[in-house]
């Protein structure tokens, strides 16, 4: 492993629906605090048939920004450079000269600025007003996460927005790893970030018929789909070696990331493309099925996900299979879509730090055909040294990254 | 046949994935090839046309074993318009 960069992980920034800061998000997972509640987002909620979601409740914008700096940022810009600026804090790290320039941006989003697409439309189709706000096509462009974290921050190396709608962020963490493991970059802010309880959004995922009215209970015998979620993570990475320099507190270390697309239907899931995600992220972090003990999975909630999930882990895993802790924190936090790959990493990556498996809840007994151990209810204690974390988007694309516990 | 009933087999026709030129009340979703965004699809189609709610989740509703045949579809249509007015 000479000629490539072993990629640690230094800094980690979360805005959950459990908590505004990574470590409140972790403790609360661990305790399996469930951040679904009533919709209080969007105007006219009594309108929606859907009535709960988990949102990121008592985000004052106020305590993070400027009015002035408020007037260009949207929703998903403000926890993404929250989450970031905490990470960044965490790294310890001053994106001086050359490093500012050798730092990637890589964020991933479902769709963008939902909130003012969605307050725009309002105006003009339901109040019949002639005018938008002026700045609504930069706050509402799917890049502007990344390009506002670049210019919060400081960054000037490459920076983009990675869009795989459920996968998004998980691609993003993904690239920006594959980056600074070949040397491309000296460091990399990634992760993701959504805000999308807003009511076209809402009223699109009502049509789709997956959301359950209540509650998520993923891999559980009376599941009945998905809730919303939102919310914003992010992390630092960069080379073991510069980390070891700076004496930086290392989280843990990516190993592996698989990609795969099912070319098959766009929102039913498939067997084979889960599986050459996962297959593919255990042989680029050269890993045995044997190795993983902790898997954060996919777990919506929806029956067929699920279910298809538990199937893939068995073709994967094989008789070890049965040994993995499986857990979904969608049944906490809910399904963040563009940015559940970081939320989950980042609960992938504390829990391998930890050895603590956080919960499945909601879980209200075993599905037949969901015949693994998918930690209900209570968090566990288990010895973790690898790690994976599952995204598998509609339209078909699925991305998978391995963690190992730094050592 | 109502008028239910040739609506509700115009919106299905569009939506079926076999070889079959008409559709009949007798006829099985199953046989003509539905798939679920198919269902998703053709009940936004049926409440649009009919100006109902259908109540109905894709994680516990199955609806090649709920509604087996055509006739079934038009059934609960015809009782929801029943309903409305």
């Amino acid at each position: 492993m000479s000629d490539v960069n072993r990629v640690v992980v230094t800094g980690l920034g979360a805005v959950t629906p459990v908590g505004h800061t990574a470590a409140v998000y972790w403790e609360n997972l661990k305790q399996g605090i469930c951040g679904i509640g009533p919709i209080t987002l969007t105007q006219t909620p009594e309108e929606l048939s859907q009535k709960v979601a988990a949102e990121v409740k008592d985000f004052d914008p106020l305590k993070h920004f400027e009015e002035r700096e408020l007037s260009t940022l949207d929703r998903v810009s403000q926890l993404a450079v929250v989450a970031a600026r905490e990470a960044i804090a965490q790294a310890a790290i001053t994106f001086d000269m050359p490093l500012s320039l050798r730092t990637a941006t890589i964020i991933g989003t479902g769709v963008g600025g939902q909130t003012t697409l969605d307050e725009s439309f309002r105006r003009v189709y339901r109040e019949n007003r002639s005018r938008v706000f002026p700045l609504t096509i930069p706050k509402l462009m799917a890049n502007a996460p990344a390009s506002q974290i670049s210019m919060f921050c400081g960054l000037r190396g490459p920076a983009f927005a990675v869009a795989s709608a459920c996968a998004s962020a998980t691609h993003a963490i993904g690239l920006a790893f594959h980056m600074v493991r070949s040397g491309q970059v000296d460091c990399a802010v990634t992760g993701g970030t959504e805000a999308c309880i807003t009511f076209g959004t809402l009223r699109g995922w009502e049509a789709m018929r997956v959301m359950a009215p209540d509650a998520c209970r993923p891999f559980s015998i009376g599941r009945k789909g998905l809730i919303l979620g939102e919310g914003a993570a992010m992390l630092v990475l960069e080379p073991l070696e510069r980390a070891r320099a700076r004496g930086v507190q290392i989280l843990g270390e990516i190993v592996g990331f698989g990609m795969s697309a099912d070319a098959a239907d766009l929102t039913a899931p498939d067997l084979g493309g889960m599986t050459r995600a996962m297959e593919g992220a255990l042989t680029d972090g050269k890993l045995n099925a044997q190795d993983i003990q902790y898997v954060n999975a996919h777990g919506t909630g929806t029956a067929v996900n699920d279910l298809t999930e538990t199937q893939a882990l068995h073709r994967v895993f094989a008789d070890h299979a049965g040994k993995l802790a499986v857990s979904s924190s969608k049944s906490m936090v809910g399904h963040a879509l563009g940015a559940a790959g970081a939320l989950e990493l980042a609960a992938t990556l504390l829990a391998v730090r930890d050895s603590v498996a956080p919960p499945t809840i909601g879980y209200l007994g075993a599905d037949p055909a969901c015949d693994l151990d998918y930690v209900p209810n209570k968090a566990r204690a288990l010895t973790i040294e690898a790690a994976i974390s599952n995204s598998f988007a509609f339209g078909g694309l699925n991305a998978v990254l391995a963690v190992k516990k730094f050592s | 046949m109502s008028d239910v009933a040739s609506d509700v087999i115009a919106i299905i026709t569009k939506k079926k994935r076999v070889d079959k030129p008409t559709v009949e009340l007798s006829d099985r979703l199953e046989d003509l090839g539905l798939e679920s965004l198919d269902a998703v699809e053709m009940i936004f189609d049926l409440e649009e046309k009919f100006d109902i709610e259908i109540p109905y989740n894709a994680n516990t509703n199955n609806p090649r074993t709920e509604f087996d045949t055509v006739g079934d579809v038009v059934k609960l249509i015809q009782n929801l318009v029943d309903k409305k007015s």
